[in-house]
């Protein structure tokens, strides 16, 4: 295994060093954004470059998920062959940046003003010791309820504000029949949801102690303890075979109504658009009950590499096409995000985009944005492995207390750090 | 391969008329086998050195390469004690003993069992074998896939059996996290035994006549003949099956992934997915490396001595 991994990591970086001359009216860009929607939206941003006068030229990369994407780029930055730009999140960035690869775009960001445009804690991960290094793509927010609407009038439900209103409004679901809770047995899945229970059980505040400051008191407290039970409870609502499951499959049980909600980040918005579902009509998007006014956000962002000078021109409009208006309306109405930027017109979007543009901003301007450790955008990938470990342990059985749990999650982060 | 490479190109005295072209001749194999030795040296050994190396590093994202000791190990020294609940390194070798075990005995048993059956000049041999054989020609992606609908309680076996109305029929090892490193060895065996079935027909088409006729004469029966002399004849082909068998089980990263995406919370990892989640997808290297080398100590403990002691007696 080893070796094929170190024979295909060599020959990677054989094959990135073979494409080295290009002309500079080029893009290069590494991503993996391929499925229909996602390479859909990337259109919009090759028009745009198009329009003036930058070819567009996809890296390849085999594989479609972002790992072999992440392998493949650090196979690149090894040989000193750097990509004009790449899909990125969180942590990763900042990891290239330290290594002393990033370019600067600090010029071009204060053309465009991103300092006041883009949320403050975005630019915690796209900005690096004073320059900007990334250019963030779209917001994605994770603390959503996807809910089918013919089940929830079937089972004369309503929106559920608070945690126990989301225990009955299960509850009820159950009694009629239909499978409360679609959950995905996957780690990320189920960390993503104990993301929404412990802002919901804690609040603002100790989620951002807990999860951003990994502060150890609030890790290893009562709240914490609390929120594994609450998670317990949500659990018991699943159905039997729940392990393992994709998340597209978990959303297209509540397309089908088969199943009452999932909690999902926005993306699941997709999947509902594809099956050409109308939110209001066919299906509704909460906050997660306890978290309205706070939003888990997660980000894709550009990261921008120290290219030689001739190609620095195509990388400043790459950049700046990005982070266009226009563009980060017609993108992020495809992908189901919103703009990675507080002052683009809602006008486009539909009632779930509008409201998710609406909470961004608040949460912007409120504080109570935070980065999903679930995804990524919390603490360092080994933390937030560590953390995604012990959530799916406890979920799955192996741990099998609430307490047992704290004091796994409090050693398991400890370890990592 | 290094025997061939490394042995000195040896001049031919006994025919003093030896030309350039002759020794060009001699030469010939050698300087074809250079490049993929050079590769081999580079990219196996160089590069096992070098995880080596980095394992005693801090390295996270990126390798560094200052020496910073032993931390990596203790991580894993200390993560092997942890049962309860198990870390993900106990979890991936016991995982690693549980399949390892598993795969490579019943494979062999099952193996030499058809083969056994197929030898019996039985018509239709030639259609049975390739039926037999044809999953080895399969990834172990497309194992994983086809046995993950298979054996997945709402697609597969259950649902279908349910539908044709055995209600009462349960079997969810796949969703459940203390058994589903079993139906890692089911599909791992159903992928392999075929082509160890392959091996063995191929030895037991190649033991002497003679000697059967001479046993049954002596009045073995048949279980004494198979017990007494084919098997102890098919001892080479054991080996070969062996070794086959441990690299496959020790290397088998794909089936985890396709068939089990991991397992209900990490339970069906094995050391190479341990590996590969440390090394790229939680940025700790050392560790990843550290997990490497163990493995490869591992494979070097079980397979050298079993070689040693295999090989040491042909001279006889």
């Amino acid at each position: 295994m080893l070796r094929k991994l170190l024979i295909g990591t060599a020959l990677a970086s054989g094959l990135a060093f073979a494409a080295h001359a290009e002309d500079v009216k080029e893009v290069q860009m590494l991503h993996w954004w391929t499925s229909g929607g996602e390479a859909a939206a990337l259109n919009v941003l090759k028009g745009d470059l198009a329009k003036e006068g930058y070819a567009w030229k996809d890296v390849p990369v085999a594989g479609g998920g972002g790992d072999a994407a992440m392998t493949a780029l650090k196979a690149m930055v090894a040989a000193g062959n750097y990509p004009t730009a790449s899909q990125m999140l969180g942590y990763t960035v900042l990891d290239y940046a330290a290594a002393g690869v990033m370019g600067d775009l600090t010029e071009t960001a204060k053309k465009e003003g991103w300092d006041k445009s883009v949320p403050a804690a975005l630019q915690k991960f796209s900005v690096y010791d004073g320059k900007w290094v990334a250019a963030p793509v779209n917001v994605h927010s994770v603390n959503w309820l996807w809910i089918n609407k013919a089940v929830l009038d079937k089972i004369g439900g309503t929106e559920p504000k608070t945690f126990d209103d989301f225990v009955a409004l299960l509850d009820k679901a159950k009694a009629a029949g239909v499978i409360p809770l679609a959950l995905g047995g996957q780690n990320w899945q189920e960390a993503t949801m104990f993301d929404s229970v412990v802002l919901s059980t804690g609040g603002p505040e100790f989620y951002k102690k807990a999860f951003n400051d990994l502060d150890d008191a609030s890790l290893k407290s009562d709240t914490m303890k609390k929120s594994f039970d609450n998670l317990a409870k949500l659990v018991t609502y699943v159905d039997p075979n729940f392990s393992g499951r994709d998340w597209n499959l978990a959303t297209a049980m509540v397309i089908k109504g088969d199943a009452l909600v999932q909690v999902m980040g926005d993306w699941a918005k997709g999947e509902f658009n594809a099956a050409k579902k109308t939110p209001g009509t066919d299906f509704l998007c909460y906050r997660f009950p306890g978290t309205d006014g706070s939003v888990i956000y997660n980000s894709d962002m550009f990261g921008m590499f120290n290219v030689p000078d001739d190609r620095k021109a195509a990388q400043v409009a790459l950049a700046t096409a990005t982070l266009s208006k226009s563009f980060q309306s017609a993108f992020n109405v495809v992908k189901g995000s919103v703009p990675a930027r507080t002052d683009v017109p809602d006008t486009d979007f539909d009632a779930c985009g509008k409201k998710g543009i609406a909470d961004l901003k608040a949460a912007n301007e409120g504080g109570t944005l935070f980065g999903s450790l679930a995804q990524g955008y919390g603490a360092p990938p080994a933390v937030a492995n560590a953390y995604k470990d012990v959530v799916s342990k406890f979920v799955h059985g192996q741990i099998k207390t609430s307490d047992e749990a704290v004091t796994e999650l409090v050693k398991a982060i400890d370890d990592a750090k | 391969m290094s025997t061939v490479a490394t042995s000195q190109i040896k001049l031919t005295p006994e025919r003093p008329r030896a030309s350039v072209r002759s020794h060009l001749q001699d030469a010939l194999p050698k300087i074809v086998l250079a490049p993929s030795f050079a590769i081999t040296i580079v990219f196996v050994y160089g590069f096992i050195l070098w995880t080596v190396y980095l394992s005693f590093t801090n390295s996270k994202t990126f390798p560094s390469y200052v020496i910073t000791g032993s931390r990596a190990y203790q991580r894993l020294w200390g993560w092997t004690f942890d049962t309860d609940p198990p870390s993900s390194w106990y979890t991936s070798i016991t995982n690693m003993g549980i399949f390892g075990f598993l795969y490579i005995a019943i494979c062999l048993a099952l193996g030499l069992f058809l083969a056994i059956l197929l030898d019996q000049k039985i018509r239709g041999e030639g259609v049975l074998r390739p039926i037999y054989l044809y999953p080895m020609a399969l990834s172990f992606i497309v194992t994983g896939v086809a046995w993950k609908w298979f054996l997945d309680p709402g697609l597969g076996l259950e649902q279908t059996l349910h539908q044709w109305g055995w209600t009462s029929f349960h079997f969810d090892w796949i969703k459940n996290k203390d058994f589903v490193i079993y139906t890692v060895v089911i599909a791992g065996v159903w992928q392999a035994s075929g082509f160890i079935m392959a091996m063995f027909l191929a030895g037991l088409r190649g033991i002497d006549g003679e000697i059967m006729k001479a046993a049954q004469i002596d009045g073995a029966t048949t279980f004494q003949l198979y017990r007494r002399i084919v098997i102890p004849l098919l001892r080479p082909i054991f080996l070969s099956a062996f070794i086959v068998l441990a690299h496959l089980a020790i290397k088998s990263y794909d089936l985890v992934v396709a068939l089990t995406s991991g397992g209900p919370g990490g339970s069906a990892w094995l050391p190479s997915n341990f590996m590969y989640e440390y090394t790229f997808k939680r940025n700790e290297m050392a560790v990843g490396s550290a997990s490497a080398v163990i493995m490869l100590m591992t494979i070097v403990a079980i397979i050298v001595p079993y070689l040693y002691s295999e090989l040491r007696e042909k001279p006889r």
